[in-house]
């Protein structure tokens, strides 16, 4: 948000906002999910973007929300706001067209393109636009770059055990390629891929730092 | 032990096989690759995607009609056509065929449809002596498991495991690691049984109505064998086979191989058309042809889920599938394992049987990118999780609908429902929960033995975004 002010736009933040209603509707749950998912699409009535700092959150509202709604009276509302709904990186390249001075010391870093930001939003290229305008910023490429982390939401609960051999192959790559930072624009990921590294501390081996896209320019771009 | 648990059961088990891990791994990862080279341009791809597609969805559209084609084609053509509602059906009616013409042998091309029904076993049972002419099938035979990949029965095994087995199958051949050696071995022993085989049985790829065609796609030259060399041949595939017209195969053949194993073109590709005419010097005398529906019928009843029928059975989704890598065919249970199994097995035994499948996978889309024809199993996926949960979700006829629906599970969502759909509970909750984020359980269950359990932020949202100026309405 301060990232976006910074750029010259005005951020509202509705201040009633919840949940997308993902969790429950990929369990399954859809009449849990579609009471929470109506109540944040109320709080966007007004014709304006909707950036979003999720991709798989972004994918729920723009992708599935119609899944979710179909048949209901407020289906075209929601088709409305799927239309103006934005994944961050894909604002901040394709809308704002921003321009970004590193003022940073020079870094490695391995970015994490989350599967709702390759497959779902298709957003994964801005990440990296965005970052190849950093002078001082090296992106390592990992191996098996596009496998999921194994995050998956309920699925990291419900299958415990396949998803932990997932995160474990998602570390083991990220470390291997010896960068100090992992990037991502999927809170979800970072939650997962960070917790794994922390766990993995224990146990003696090197972690990294995680960080979201935002947070990483933020720091690298706009603090004195 | 429920089928769920049994699940949960293999999945652990898989999990500490590294050695089967490793092998499935490698494996994919080569063919991932060479899928990935024979499709360099994204365009095209996509554009060739969409063709493959739109032939199969026609067939389905079409289909009551195309099969009665089809069976009069293949009629006129000599080959006899029997429908085989259940797995039970299609059983008898080929022990009937094998018995009525006196064949104690049989070799057998690769066929997934007759793992479906549990053919081999079957006839085993009758004292018909099955042989896998299929050099995975073959291995897997010896090692008497079942496949454990579609397309590649056999990926979960190295050369050096393969290697031992043959030896202790075959003492007499000399032992190698070599994988030249062992194919030349699984060859000499294959050809003897190929001259005494009495009948060959195979599946079909695509089954063509305006020709009454059946074509095979295969590398080892063991299909046209089995439906060449015996006197009697019997074909078994699932109705959905059929399509239109001979010009459908190009597009969807090269779409099959590339996806498959990244070949431009199989070794081998059969098109069997009538047995051996009194002119001719071979093939076989009789050629029979058995079209199975076992609930086939009922998927292709509904408009979304039918697009589960479209699949050519290419394997590309489960070599693309982080869980298959992670626990391999096995794990699944099924005769068809990844995600195209999880999305059709549930449907053709119930989800009542094996829903619990839906819950392996994190719906990372990576096999719905890769499909040949499209079928978007992710969203499959999550409507059977949504058929599986709520007798009433839809009107679809799906089996064992609502049968996982758990009280626990429904009243933890519902009261998520509650303080997320409004606004205040909402944020009496996330005032709690990042005020008390001591609290924060340090075990909140299995998953938090692969990483530590994430601790509320120090101030919400809500509260940064008004400290911070932004307009709050
Ligand atoms: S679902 Fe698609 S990718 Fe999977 S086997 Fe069938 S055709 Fe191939």
């Amino acid at each position: 948000m301060q990232l976006l002010r910074h750029e010259g736009v005005r951020v509202i933040f509705p201040k009633n906002q919840g949940c997308c209603g993902q969790p429950a509707f990929n369990s399954g749950y859809r009449e849990q999910a579609l009471p929470v998912a109506r109540a944040l699409s109320k709080c966007f009535p007004k014709e304006l973007p909707i950036i979003v700092p999720s991709a798989s959150c972004a994918g729920m509202i723009k992708h599935h929300w119609q899944e979710l709604f179909a048949g209901q009276e407020d289906e075209q509302y929601v088709l409305d706001i799927a239309s103006r709904t934005y994944e961050l990186t894909e604002y901040l390249v394709n809308e704002l067209r921003i321009k970004l001075t590193d003022l940073g010391e020079p870094i490695e870093i391995a970015v994490h393109s989350s599967c709702s930001a390759q497959r779902e939003m298709k957003v994964d290229q801005h990440i990296k636009s965005l970052i190849s305008q950093l002078d001082n910023v090296n992106i390592i490429e990992h191996q098996r770059k596009t496998e999921c982390c194994g995050f998956g939401g309920t699925f990291m609960v419900k299958q415990a055990d396949i998803s932990g051999a997932m995160v474990k192959d998602k570390t083991d790559c990220l470390r291997e390629t010896g960068a100090t930072t992992v990037i991502s624009q999927d809170c979800g990921c970072l939650m997962n891929i960070g917790g794994a590294f922390e766990k993995q501390m224990a146990s003696g081996e090197k972690s990294m730092n995680t960080q979201h896209i935002a947070e990483f320019l933020w720091q690298r771009c706009y603090k004195e | 032990m429920n089928q769920t648990e049994a699940f949960y059961q293999r999945i652990e088990k898989a999990l500490q096989n590294d050695q089967v891990r490793q092998n499935i791994r490698s494996a994919m990862n080569g063919l991932m690759q060479k899928r990935a080279e024979q499709f360099n341009d994204p365009e095209e791809l996509s554009e060739l995607r969409e063709k493959a597609r739109s032939i199969r969805h026609y067939s389905l559209a079409k289909q009551a009609e195309l099969l009665e084609k089809l069976e009069q084609k293949l009629i006129e053509n000599g080959i006899q056509v029997h429908w085989a509602e259940t797995a039970q059906q299609a059983n008898n009616i080929i022990s009937t065929i094998l018995k009525d013409a006196g064949a104690k042998t049989i070799v057998k091309g690769k066929s997934m449809v007759s793992e479906e029904i549990g053919l081999n076993d079957y006839l085993e049972q009758q004292q018909i002596e099955v042989l896998e002419s299929d050099l995975g099938e073959f291995i897997i035979q010896l090692a008497k498991e079942p496949p454990s990949h579609i397309v590649a029965p056999a990926i979960h095994k190295n050369r050096q495991q393969i290697a031992k087995l043959f030896h202790h199958f075959f003492p007499e051949l000399s032992y190698s690691e070599d994988v030249n050696e062992l194919t030349l071995m699984a060859r000499k022993i294959l050809r003897e049984k190929f001259e005494k085989a009495d009948a060959g049985v195979s599946g079909v790829n695509f089954a063509v109505a305006e020709t009454g065609t059946l074509c095979l796609v295969e590398n080892e030259g063991n299909g046209r064998l089995s439906t060449t060399s015996p006197d009697l041949h019997i074909a078994i595939t699932g109705i959905e086979k059929v399509v239109e017209k001979l010009s459908d195969i190009p597009g969807l053949l090269n779409m099959l191989t590339k996806s498959a194993t990244g070949q431009t073109i199989t070794t081998y590709f059969n098109m069997i058309s009538r047995p051996r005419q009194p002119d001719e010097k071979d093939g076989p005398r009789a050629v029979h042809l058995v079209l199975l529906d076992n609930g086939r019928s009922r998927i292709r009843f509904d408009n979304d889920l039918l697009e589960t029928l479209r699949c050519i059975r290419c394997g590309s989704c489960m070599n693309h599938c982080p869980v298959y890598v992670h626990v391999g065919g096995h794990a699944y249970g099924t005769t068809y394992p990844g995600p195209i199994g999880t999305v059709l097995e549930p449907q053709l035994a119930g989800i009542n049987n094996i829903g619990a499948l839906t819950s392996a996978c994190s719906l990372c889309g990576a096999c719905a990118e890769v499909c040949p024809v499209k079928i978007p199993l992710p969203k499959l996926i999550n409507q059977l999780r949504a058929e599986a949960v709520n007798e009433h979700f839809s009107d679809k006829p799906v089996l064992g609908k609502g049968s996982l629906r758990k009280t626990p599970e429904v009243i933890a969502w519902s009261i998520w429902q509650k303080i997320y759909s409004n606004p205040f509970l909402y944020k009496t909750f996330s005032w709690f929960a990042t005020s008390l984020n001591f609290l924060t359980p340090s075990k909140l269950g299995k998953w938090s033995k692969y990483r530590t359990v994430p601790k509320p932020a120090k101030k919400s949202l809500n509260q940064l975004a008004q400290e911070n100026g932004f307009d709050y309405e």
